[in-house]
């Protein structure tokens, strides 16, 4: 039998769909929810939770350890884990110091793995309060998902645990903790440091890669793919531009300014909205149905929505249609891919199945590779 | 039998040779020609005047002032600082198929009764040469399963492109040239495949392999609607390994009213075995500057074979040989043909050295060619097995490889920091000439790509592996004295590989270096 700790952070991503590009700090979550946004990372938890659930063959070799509350007790409950409840939570809502708290309690009754569900900012937090000391597993529900130490989604996190409870997976691997600061995030500045490393199951595609940084060598091939989005553009109809550096490059090329890490959305080469939550991009869609979507692969991880760009979420794609999706990276982004597909997560399993096979993508002018998509 | 032998103390000339202009002195002359006689000048002295105006130069040439001893001595200080084709061990060249020219085949280009033909002559009286064209076309269509055949495209390059253009004419035919706009190609297809149909106005999709190396059936399946051409695609693909689906891929291509084309620059696994024909395909190329036993690899010209099935034929570039039964002819009277891609016929001198290998070859030859290649290719794959940390491609998948190996240094740079390279670099201390990486991308980490064709010995497959373990040897004892090699060849360690990738740090001849860099 195994010791599964259970940390929630029940405020990761809530920054996410109202267009934020973060969490962190009190104001900005006070903020998230003024413009309606909802909590995910329960929800996330609950997935992974059900998928342990379902690949156990014995519910008994888990138990579950956890923080009270919305920190994980509540899903806990849920299940017919045997689980323990330790701690308590402070007045008013949770931070930073509860995590930090929660990992330190896990560590110490002894658990053989820590499963948090996060972003770049929770896995800091465990990084400080308990270091390589014992293994972890994230279940990505953050803004940021920079750090390498995340199941590539809820799903893939449950069989993780379920592997590593039954001994399927017995190694685990040094893997990078990184964020961005916010701040400068909100700026169009990315900032990513390297903040140490959480040791995490080794068990391949299921825990993503880290996120590259800026690209440099790729200049020619980004180039040239955006000249080529700009020469195609099609008359009355309404783009939706995911966030990076690739997309500001094709903005660019339209001749348009740029939101780095949002979602912008032009038709006939004027700008309709800069910087769109996803009701924007809903509101634009109920005034200009036909539209196209405009995404770059992220980093390392080969994802396509659901990772910085949740704006566009389930509900757009949906209305847009997988036909009607633009993706543009470049050649090196691609061949450092080579060997896993691309991923989406937008949290709706119909839209997820609906975006899977193969898609080709744009690496160049009038070049493009072919590479599948899973979910 | 040549017998294996190390060369730990090899050391090559290094002359620190100037660059030719760097010995121009004003005024020198090599061969100072004497004055004419009066009566010749008299005659002639106006030549000049009747050349129209705009093939004169307005300034005079820039060429270095050397006389003939310097040139000499220049020329031949360079040449003892390359490794030198057909002297060494060449089974560093994976994907060029460096076999060994004979040097018979150079005796006869210069017989006079070849060397002195002219292009321009009346063909009745070069019947000779239009009969090894003709003959040879014959062969390439037997090994090939084609059913015509032209010798006109300069190299690989020039016949990949030529198929693009016959693509393009074959749909424009059916109304279809628009519509159909895109050519598929596979990642370790030569990158040819994709670069000559996008010279041509195509778009290009590319699909990467499955996870055993071979391209992804179903990627090509999904890439393929009404908008494709063609789809053009090597094999066997440069990594060594055949794709045993091409025929199925040639339906799918089919399916949806596409083309299909096969680069054969990587016959040297299967003359005489398989054939673009029975595979389906509608066109093939053949690099007869490889397979076909004449010399390459900056020391000889090329030919790129193109072959086509009939209902292509009409397409061809211009002229044809013929034969009418009595005598040789050229053929330009083909309303559909692309017309002339280059001067006259073709390279001759490939043409009429591949003729005589491959007459020397048979048909028996050419097979045992073929099975040579591919025992040598895994003899020394099982060796290169053996050496600590060396990987290849897709190793372990169960698939036998063809003639040659995408080998990987990438777990030995995990270990030591030691990279393709470096191998590459210190191999030369061992009087081994540089291996061929890849094509770019660098999809394999870290590669080394090897092709022992039919021509080497079982020594000189050992010998090879003896000097690539010597070096992972020396990697992984002292990963710095490979990582600053070479200490005795002629090369040296580039500073700032990443200039190599900056256009405007190039410059391609002297002039241009003088004038970019303002260097007087």
């Amino acid at each position: 039998m195994k010791k599964i700790g259970l940390i929630v952070n029940p405020v990761a991503g809530i920054g996410g769909k109202v267009g934020l590009k973060g969490s962190d700090g009190i104001d900005t979550q006070r903020r998230a929810r003024e413009l309606g946004a909802v909590p995910e990372s329960d929800r996330k938890a609950e997935l992974a939770l059900r998928k342990l659930h379902e690949s156990l063959e014995d519910a008994d070799s888990a138990e579950i350890y956890t923080w009270p509350g919305a920190m994980g007790g509540d899903i806990a409950k849920g299940f017919p884990f045997r689980t323990h409840v330790i701690g308590e939570l402070g007045e008013g809502g949770t931070t930073a110091s509860d995590t930090m708290d929660a990992a330190v309690a896990l560590k110490a009754v002894g658990v053989d793995l820590i499963l948090f569900a996060g972003g770049d900012g929770t896995a800091r937090n465990i990084l400080d309060a308990v270091g390589d000391g014992v293994p972890v597993l994230g279940i990505p529900a953050g803004c940021k998902i920079h750090s390498a130490v995340y199941a590539v989604n809820p799903r893939s996190a449950g069989e993780l645990v379920a592997s590593f409870v039954e001994g399927r997976v017995r190694d685990t691997r040094e893997s990078e903790v990184m964020d961005i600061d916010e701040e400068l995030f909100r700026e169009d500045r990315v900032d990513a440091k390297l903040y140490g490393y959480l040791r995490v199951p080794n068990a391949g595609q299921k825990v993503q890669n880290l996120k590259s940084g800026r690209g440099y060598s790729e200049s020619g091939s980004i180039e040239f793919l955006s000249r080529c989005v700009a020469d195609s553009l099609e008359d009355d109809t309404l783009y939706i531009v995911g966030g990076g550096s690739t997309t500001k490059r094709i903005m660019g090329a339209v001749g348009l300014p740029d939101t780095l890490l949002g979602i912008d959305l032009f038709r006939n080469r004027k700008i309709v909205k800069n910087d769109a939550a996803e009701r924007d991009i809903l509101g634009a869609l109920g005034e200009y149905p036909k539209a196209k979507i405009i995404v770059t692969v992220i980093g390392g991880q080969g994802y396509l929505f659901g990772r910085g760009n949740q704006q566009i979420s389930a509900e757009v794609i949906k209305r847009v249609g997988r036909d009607n999706i633009i993706i543009a990276a470049s050649k090196d982004k691609m061949n450092s891919l080579f060997g896993q597909p691309l991923y989406v997560d937008t949290g709706d399993d119909e839209v997820n199945a609906s975006l899977t096979g193969y898609h080709k993508i744009l690496v160049g002018y009038d070049d493009y590779v072919v590479f599948k998509v899973a979910c | 039998m040549a017998k294996t032998k190390v060369r730990k103390n090899f050391h090559q000339a290094r002359w620190d040779e100037p660059i030719i202009y760097d010995l121009s002195t004003p005024g020198l002359r090599g061969i100072i020609p004497p004055e004419a006689d009066a009566e010749i000048s008299a005659a002639y002295s106006g030549v000049m005047s009747k050349l129209p105006a705009e093939v004169k130069r307005k300034s005079s040439i820039d060429l270095p002032e050397v006389d003939q001893k310097h040139v000499l001595q220049h020329w031949l200080h360079l040449s003892q600082e390359t490794m030198g084709s057909n002297i060494s061990n060449d089974i560093s060249e994976g994907t060029c198929t460096m076999k060994y020219n004979p040097r018979v085949n150079e005796t006869i280009i210069a017989d006079p009764g070849f060397a002195e033909l002219h292009p321009d002559q009346d063909p009745d009286t070069v019947q000779g040469m239009l009969e090894i064209f003709y003959k040879f076309e014959n062969m390439l269509k037997e090994v090939s399963g084609m059913d015509y055949v032209s010798l006109q495209p300069g190299g690989g390059n020039h016949a990949v492109y030529t198929a693009a253009s016959i693509v393009r004419a074959y749909h424009a035919a059916r109304g279809e040239a628009e519509q159909r706009d895109t050519v598929i190609t596979t990642i370790f297809s030569h990158p040819c495949d994709a670069a000559a149909p996008a010279t041509a106005g195509y778009k290009i999709v590319t699909v990467y392999p499955d996870e055993r190396g071979v391209p992804d059936i179903e990627a090509i399946r999904a890439a393929a609607d009404e908008h494709t051409a063609a789809i053009f695609m090597t094999n066997p693909e440069d990594i060594g390994i055949y794709n045993p689906y091409a025929d199925q891929i040639v339906d799918i291509i089919h399916g949806v009213g596409g083309l299909c084309f096969y680069d054969q620059a990587n016959a040297n696994a299967f003359l005489g075995v398989a054939r673009a024909r029975e595979a389906g395909f509608d066109m093939c190329h053949f690099n007869v500057h490889k397979t076909f036993g004449t010399p390459h690899g900056s020391s000889g010209p090329a030919t790129g074979a193109l072959c086509v099935r009939d209902y292509l034929a009409k397409y061809l570039p211009v002229p044809v040989t013929q034969f009418d039964g009595q005598k040789y002819w050229l053929d330009y009277d083909r309303p559909e043909s692309l017309g002339k891609i280059r001067e006259y016929l073709g390279v001759a001198s490939v043409v009429l050295k591949a003729y005589a290998w491959t007459m020397m070859m048979g048909d028996e030859g050419l097979r045992e060619c073929a099975e040579i290649s591919v025992i040598n290719n895994n003899y020394m794959q099982k060796l290169m097995a053996e050496i600590p940390k060396m990987d290849e491609a897709f190793k372990g998948n169960g698939i036998v490889r063809q003639e040659q190996i995408r080998y990987s240094f990438g777990k030995l740079t995990e270990k030591t920091g030691v990279g393709s390279d470096d191998a590459n670099r210190r191999m030369l201390d061992y009087g081994i000439p540089w291996f061929w990486s890849s094509h770019h991308p660098w999809v394999i980490p870290e590669p080394m790509t090897l092709e022992p064709c039919e021509t080497y010995t079982k020594e000189d497959i050992e010998e090879y592996v003896e000097v690539v373990k010597a070096v992972v040897g020396e990697a992984l004892k002292d990963p710095d004295l490979v990582k600053n090699a070479p200490y005795n060849s002629a090369i040296h360690k580039r500073k700032n590989e990443q200039n190599l990738d900056d256009p405007k740090k190039w410059a391609l001849t002297w002039k241009v270096f003088k004038k970019k860099f303002k260097v007087d």
